[in-house]
């Protein structure tokens, strides 16, 4: 590989506190090696071949905490493949996968194959996220000590939630001692059952049953008084409501040590969406009012939640084109992560610094991983992105394999124009 | 109701009947209409009339039904329609088939109309985007049974003159009832006063947003009203954790002489059926012909619904 001179960009790491234009080198190994303003045109040796990157925004590869892909199990709706693709053409470089597959990422010899999968088939980074219980069962616990020994770093059981309060606190009792990053999808099964969206005048309306926001709460309040008695690395993985958040703010407060996540459907859309039984908007967690949009982007603002994720989560079209009640819950997003969250930088609800970190630095951070900065000597997993292009989503031009996208025809305005991953250009639009 | 009259010429916007909240004033006062030409038929000796000769009308029952399902049959034979009955119990979708290619097969055979009933609120919206003939919609999920609130409010006219300015109250499982909702929606377009009386646990969330009054005291909930409407409280509901028991449930929500004194003395009592007597409603009460027109509901529900097969049939 030889050397990259990119120059000519608004670079931005939140990690490292920068947002200045200037340029970065890539060395031959594919790492960074200089970085900033003094990497200009005019320092830099003629006759070398540069990158203009046009003053366009370049910062540290995105990283996308919640994924769904198909292997195994599920090859149809998304692949190792199909995910890469999707994904860098999103300026996500590195994804946690979750582990609802089939079978389920719950031991050793399951990660050996996704590992090799995924380096086989994938340009992107893909750290797999191992179940905390036997088949996501939520009742006997997996081996953190063993499969943090092969390398997993998050362990969730993804779309489920462990419910049984005694199994919870002996994960995160026994977690404590291994330091593995326990992840929550917080939802009381027994009281949102049967619920499909938001509980509220809509669902009333529409007839569906609803999932009340204090599913959600429940789980987290229960969840927070555990991490009292037991401290281990604590993650909600995405909350959806104003009632969370009072909960989240009382425990920061407190000294409490722990995380969250907010999916990009819940700061970008609610429950009206759903209009006359949208099926692609049928999410998990549900959209919810305008009033808990609100409260969640403000909470961003705040820092009381750190991490926005896509919750790519690609079902394939047959099992969508059913009657609500019986849809597929979830919805593509990978893709459209970052222009839609600079929506959110374009109205004014958002700065751009708080957006960006909450892409990188911030999960990189949870996850304790070197990725999602600029440093000199890591990987130059990097996204440039044009912030002001606008353009129509459009599923027939998304490379996911899925084309379930929750926001068809909607108006972005932002668009990535390269993904560099250790160093090599892996998508660059035409 | 002198007020049709003046709308006679209105015509309906929609092609499908998915539910009450797409009707106009107007297009509920020209269903009514229509369906009042059909009171006298029904009562007549010959019955049969030759408007839908030549159409095909398919009812197509996802859940259990004999009431209604025999009350589309009915109106669709009267009109002179071939009317064709599923039954879901053996038919494909019990092998796995999903509603769309259902939809797509009956499609097929070139119906002029679908009645659809389905356990799933949208079912029929879901139908009606990938058919080519009108769907009406007998009852989907929780959310609308729109024959069933025009049936009733027939049945009101039919009595009282008109609905506009009258007391109603819907008691009993709110939460779970088609019927209230769109009884709900099709009462307040005609100007009636509304108050749901049910325990809190049979209350959807933000109903009140619906545009009704919300008591939780029978004797309160009934102060003064013109009709009682009482819904099925199904019999699952009681072994889960909605209520304690049938009989506090009847001692506190169920239709008795006692509770009926606080409405208007000529108050009349109405049920969707079936009822389920000494549950929600004193048997005495049921059958009392000076204030139950329970009876009448049904037999004005066979002109409401030849009234919708035969305006939506020629929409198409």
């Amino acid at each position: 590989m030889k050397e990259k001179y990119l120059i000519n960009a608004r670079i931005i790491d939140p990690k490292k506190q920068i947002d200045e234009f200037g340029g970065l080198i890539i060395d031959i190994n594919g790492k960074i090696k200089a970085v900033g303003k003094k990497v200009s045109n005019g320092n830099l040796p003629s006759g070398i071949d540069k990158i203009d990157l046009k003053k366009h925004i370049l910062i540290p590869g995105i990283v996308d905490m919640r994924v769904f892909v198909g292997e195994p199990g599920y090859e149809y709706k998304e692949n190792f493949r199909t995910l890469s693709n999707a994904a860098l053409s999103g300026g996500v470089t590195s994804v946690v996968s979750m582990p609802n597959t089939l079978p389920v990422i719950d031991n050793v010899s399951m990660v050996d194959f996704l590992k090799r999968r995924g380096r086989d088939k994938s340009k992107i980074n893909i750290y797999p996220a191992a179940s905390l219980t036997r088949n996501a069962e939520g009742k006997q616990m997996t081996e953190f000590g063993l499969l943090k020994k092969k390398g997993i770093i998050a362990f969730t059981d993804g779309v489920k939630t462990i419910q049984d309060p005694q199994v919870m606190s002996r994960i995160m009792n026994y977690a404590g001692e291994s330091d593995a990053l326990i992840m929550q999808h917080a939802e009381d099964n027994i009281l949102s059952s049967g619920g499909l969206i938001n509980e509220g005048e809509i669902s009333t309306r529409l007839g569906l049953k609803g999932i009340p926001s204090l599913a959600e709460k429940i789980i987290v309040e229960r969840d927070l008084s555990f991490l009292e008695e037991y401290h281990c690395k604590y993650h909600i993985s995405q909350i959806s409501s104003k009632k969370t958040l009072s909960i989240i703010k009382k425990a920061k407060e407190e000294g409490k040590i722990f995380s969250t996540g907010v999916s990009i459907n819940n700061l970008s859309l609610n429950e009206n969406d759903i209009g006359d039984f949208r099926t692609f908007l049928k999410l998990s967690p549900p959209l919810r009012t305008e009033e808990d949009r609100l409260s969640l982007i403000k909470a961003i603002d705040e820092d009381l939640v750190e991490v926005i994720v896509s919750d790519h989560k690609p079902e394939d079209e047959e099992s969508k084109r059913l009657t609500f009640a019986k849809a597929a819950t979830g919805a593509t997003g990978i893709e459209t992560l970052l222009p839609l969250a600079l929506e959110l930088f374009h109205n004014g609800s958002l700065k751009l610094n708080k957006i960006i970190a909450s892409l990188t630095s911030n999960p990189a951070k949870i996850l304790n991983i070197d990725k999602g900065n600029l440093e000199i000597g890591s990987d130059a997993d990097l996204c440039i992105f044009d912030i002001n292009k606008p353009w129509v989503v459009n599923k027939g031009e998304l490379l996911s394999k899925s084309k379930n996208t929750p926001i068809e025809d909607r108006k972005l305005q932002g668009q990535i124009i390269k993904t560099f991953i250790k160093g090599e250009i892996a998508f660059e639009r035409a | 109701m002198a007020v049709i009259k003046k709308f006679k010429a209105v015509k309906i916007s929609q092609n499908h009947l998915l539910g009450v909240q797409d009707l106009t004033y107007s297009e509920v006062s020209y269903i009514l209409d229509e369906a009042k030409t059909f009171i006298k038929l029904n009562k007549s000796t010959s019955k049969k009339t030759d408007a839908l000769r030549g159409k095909t009308q398919i009812n197509l029952f996802f859940e259990p039904s004999t009431r209604t399902q025999s009350s589309f049959e009915l109106a669709g034979k009267r009109l002179g329609a071939d009317v064709m009955s599923m039954n879901i119990v053996n038919s494909a979708i019990k092998k796995g088939e999903t509603l769309i290619d259902t939809a797509m097969t009956l499609n097929a055979m070139h119906p002029d109309i679908i009645v659809v009933r389905h356990q799933d609120s949208g079912a029929p919206n879901l139908l009606s985007q990938k058919v080519n003939c009108s769907v009406i919609n007998a009852g989907d999920g929780r959310r609308e049974h729109p024959t069933q609130a025009l049936l009733d409010a027939l049945t009101i006219i039919n009595r009282r003159g008109k609905v506009e300015g009258l007391k109603i109250a819907i008691c009993g499982d709110i939460l779970h009832s088609r019927v209230a909702r769109s009884n709900i929606y099709l009462m307040n377009m005609l100007g009636a006063e509304i108050n749901v009386v049910a325990p809190k646990t049979l209350l959807p969330h933000s109903i009140e947003r619906l545009g009704v009054k919300v008591f939780t005291d029978m004797k309160k909930g009934l102060d003064n009203c013109d009709i009682v409407m009482m819904l099925r409280l199904q019999n699952e509901r009681m072994q889960g954790s909605f209520l304690p028991s049938a009989r506090e449930y009847y001692e506190y929500f169920g239709l008795t002489p006692d509770k009926m004194e606080v409405a208007k003395k000529d108050a009349l009592i109405m049920h969707p059926g079936p009822m389920n007597r000494g549950v929600e409603i004193d048997t005495n009460l049921a059958d009392d012909i000076n204030r139950s027109v329970i009876k009448e509901q049904v037999e004005l529900g066979v002109a409401v619904r030849m009234a919708c097969l035969k305006i939506y049939c020629k929409k198409m």
